[in-house]
């Protein structure tokens, strides 16, 4: 027997059908395409990237297509336009020929690939385990403070400062719990900060300055000393780091 | 008087001369004695003889599990279809930063250990995946990579030895469960980072359906060391479950946090009072995660166990990645229990409901428990969620919260206690999650 025949004694309720519920997609419109390069104006500089990106995977030829590429070309997309833009995502989406919904799906997965305006700056402000133990979520409500930025926004996405040239935002741990509390600016780590710290991000943003120099973690030494007396098994080392 | 610090020292492998400020570029890796295991292994070792020396060092993932890395290996198919390597670089569990310092002070001694473990497992094609996070690292690692591009370490026909490898390094974009090594094949293939249902397990059917070999940056940066100096020297180093140095990172409240290389099997205490300082001054050791946020939580009664494999999971816990988090007097616990579950909570993928609800459902009652809405009744409600969760998920992100909840609930029941009885004399509680102001008590049906 048929599966999909109604219920012979099923009483409908003669409501309106809504399509987009019984069929998973809108009847009214078409299903989305891919775009066609000659309408989406991508600049020749991305394109490239894009491209060139694409071919380092290999599945380059295969036949269910080159996804592999998405999270750089987005990526790519981002440094272009400092946020995953609709145009952006629909010129990525042309180059590697899959729809833009499909690149906005997995945008939309990241939190570092950000669907919406977000300044010039960003500020990661971490706020798990081993930094809030240290005051991470005071030190968020200082940069909230110094740039004017909403702090129920902040720790729930992120939010833009008053000017609308910084993006501060609440993170999970960044990987470098030695350096609680600490923020990542512009994809560099610096730590550990105090609340003061954050007027001088701020204002060093600003004012394009170099980033609290004397608190990055490229300066930071190995806590044990950057040299420990071997013993006599590492030092018959063979191999690397003889 | 500050009491004396028990004697110990590192033992430095994998980061002996890290301090050397140009470490990081090639020729002064190579000038350490950098790539000359890769040139014998190229051009002289037998593959078998360099498989049996992984299995036989007895090497654990430095990522989590802790399984055998040589017998991963030795998992993969003998056929001439396309293998794969993929170096999991992602480290987004709170509390782990090793993998950062290794990566950024020594890249080519993992991009040295992803070109031997390729060779023998007979992969063509090797991916670093790096959290998105990591940009400094990601460059440096680019950087590397190019350069072992241009000596002949990677590319075609290397070394003369006939053996292709392609090395790309992949950046993710900020989702914690892109660790999971079946997410970070979807990744990878460009999906959302949703975990795959296993078995098939990676080594048999992984990225684009081939065979892959998964493995932390940690674990392979040990591979040349291996090979270099054979399975023997470096069982001599940890116990006999647990061979090897670990890189441990440690961090939360102590006074010198960081990352400390030692032989898997000193004492916590050696590693968290000798090696970083201790609690700060005026503070107690209360409680401490020994191996990353998922593990659960040991008190100080547990500081003179060995730190290996099997001794943590003896004492109900595990040494995961060997991240220790540390927590003194002034961490209110029922607050640390929300703090980690609403990590898990938002890294959740949510392809499966008793992750997906229960890390939910459990942020609400803990945001219940510090607010002072909760019944001691929660506290059991709370627990049998855990139970709900542990071993019902597709992939363990949902135990990685269960585990810890619990620990932290059974543990410190009393002060779960405390803190509801404490908020209940202040305000009234029910059940629905909401004070209500005493004297409309009628009117809300009471
Ligand atoms: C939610 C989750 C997150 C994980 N994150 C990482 C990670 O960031 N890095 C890592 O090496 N392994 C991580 N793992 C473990 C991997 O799944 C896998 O076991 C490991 O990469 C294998 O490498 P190993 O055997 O060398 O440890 C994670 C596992 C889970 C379930
Ligand atoms: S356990 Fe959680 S993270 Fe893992 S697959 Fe299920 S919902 Fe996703
Ligand atoms: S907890 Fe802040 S970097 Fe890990």
């Amino acid at each position: 027997m048929d599966r999909y025949t109604p219920l012979e004694d099923f009483v409908g309720l003669d409501l309106p059908v809504d399509q987009a519920n019984t069929t998973g997609r809108d009847q009214l419109g078409e299903p989305e395409q891919i775009p066609e390069l000659s309408d989406v104006n991508c600049p020749d500089e991305l394109r490239q990237l894009i491209e060139a990106l694409m071919d380092r995977y290999p599945d380059k030829d295969s036949r269910e297509g080159h996804k592999s590429a998405s999270i750089p070309a987005l990526w790519a997309v981002q440094r272009q336009y400092g946020w995953c833009t609709p145009e952006g995502i629909r010129q990525a989406a042309a180059v590697m020929k899959v729809t833009p919904a499909y690149l906005e799906s997995v945008a939309s997965f990241y939190d570092l690939l950000r669907l919406e305006p977000s300044g010039k700056s960003q500020v990661l402000v971490c706020t798990n385990i081993s930094c809030w133990m240290r005051g991470g979520d005071e030190l968020l409500d200082a940069f909230c403070e110094a740039s004017g930025a909403d702090r129920g926004k902040a720790g729930h996405g992120g939010a833009l400062s008053a000017d609308g040239e910084v993006m501060v935002s609440g993170f999970e741990c960044l990987g470098a719990c030695d350096l609680a509390p600490m923020v990542s600016v512009n994809e560099r780590y610096f730590g550990p900060l105090e609340a003061a710290d954050a007027k001088t991000v701020i204002d060093q943003l600003r004012e394009g300055a170099d980033v609290l120099p004397g608190k990055s973690l490229a300066k930071r030494p190995l806590p044990g000393g950057e040299d420990v007396p071997a013993d006599d098994r590492t030092d018959s080392l063979k191999g690397p780091n003889q | 008087m500050a009491p004396k610090e028990p004697g110990i020292k590192e033992t430095r492998i994998l980061l002996r001369h890290a301090g050397v400020p140009d470490l990081h570029k090639l020729a002064t890796y190579e000038s350490y004695g950098g790539y000359a295991t890769q040139k014998r292994a190229y051009t002289e070792l037998e593959i078998d003889w360099m498989v049996d020396q992984l299995e036989e060092s007895g090497l654990r993932g430095r990522g989590g599990a802790g399984f055998p890395m040589g017998k991963k290996v030795s998992f993969l198919p003998h056929g001439d279809e396309a293998k794969y390597l993929c170096c999991n670089a992602d480290e987004s569990e709170p509390g782990a930063f090793k993998d950062r310092e290794l990566m950024q002070r020594n890249p080519h001694q993992l991009i040295e250990g992803i070109a031997i473990a390729s060779l023998a497992g007979d992969i063509g094609h090797a991916f670093i995946f790096i959290r998105g996070e990591y940009d400094k690292q990601g460059d440096i690692l680019d950087e590397a990579v190019a350069e072992a591009y241009a000596a002949g370490y990677l590319g075609k026909n290397i070394l003369g030895s006939g053996h292709d490898l392609e090395l790309v390094v992949h950046r993710g974009a900020g989702a914690y469960i892109c660790g999971e090594e079946t997410a970070l094949l979807d990744a990878l293939e460009g999906k959302r980072g949703n975990p795959r249902l296993k078995p098939p397990f990676p080594a048999v059917q992984g990225l684009y359906g081939g065979p892959t070999l998964i493995n932390n940056v940690e674990t392979l940066s040990n591979v040349p060391h291996v090979i270099a100096n054979g399975a023997d020297w470096f069982k001599s180093f940890g116990t006999e479950q647990s061979p090897g140095t670990k890189v441990v990172s440690i961090s939360g409240c102590v006074k010198r946090p960081g990352n400390y290389e030692v032989e898997l099997g000193v004492k916590l205490r050696d590693l968290i009072f000798g090696l970083a300082g201790g609690p700060l001054d005026g503070h107690e050791i209360k409680a401490f995660y020994p191996g990353g946020s998922s593990s659960p939580v040991l008190e100080p009664k547990d500081l003179d166990l060995p730190y290996s494999f099997e001794s943590m999971a003896e004492a109900g816990s595990m040494l995961g990645s060997g991240s220790i988090i540390v927590a003194d007097d002034s961490v209110s616990i029922p607050h640390l229990a929300l703090r980690t579950a609403r990590f898990y909570h938002h890294e959740s993928c949510g392809k499966c409901t008793p992750c997906r609800e229960g890390t939910n459902w459990t942020v609400k009652m803990l945001e219940r428990v510090v607010r002072g809405e909760a019944t001691p009744m929660d506290l059991d409600i709370i627990s049998s969620v855990q139970k709900n969760i542990i071993g019902h998920c597709l992939c363990v992100l949902g135990d990685s919260m269960a585990m810890p909840v619990s620990a932290m609930v059974n543990k410190f029941r009393k002060e779960f206690e405390e803190v509801i009885a404490a908020a209940a004399v202040s305000e009234f509680p029910t059940l629905v999650g909401r004070p209500i102001p005493v004297g409309t008590q009628e009117a809300a049906g009471h």
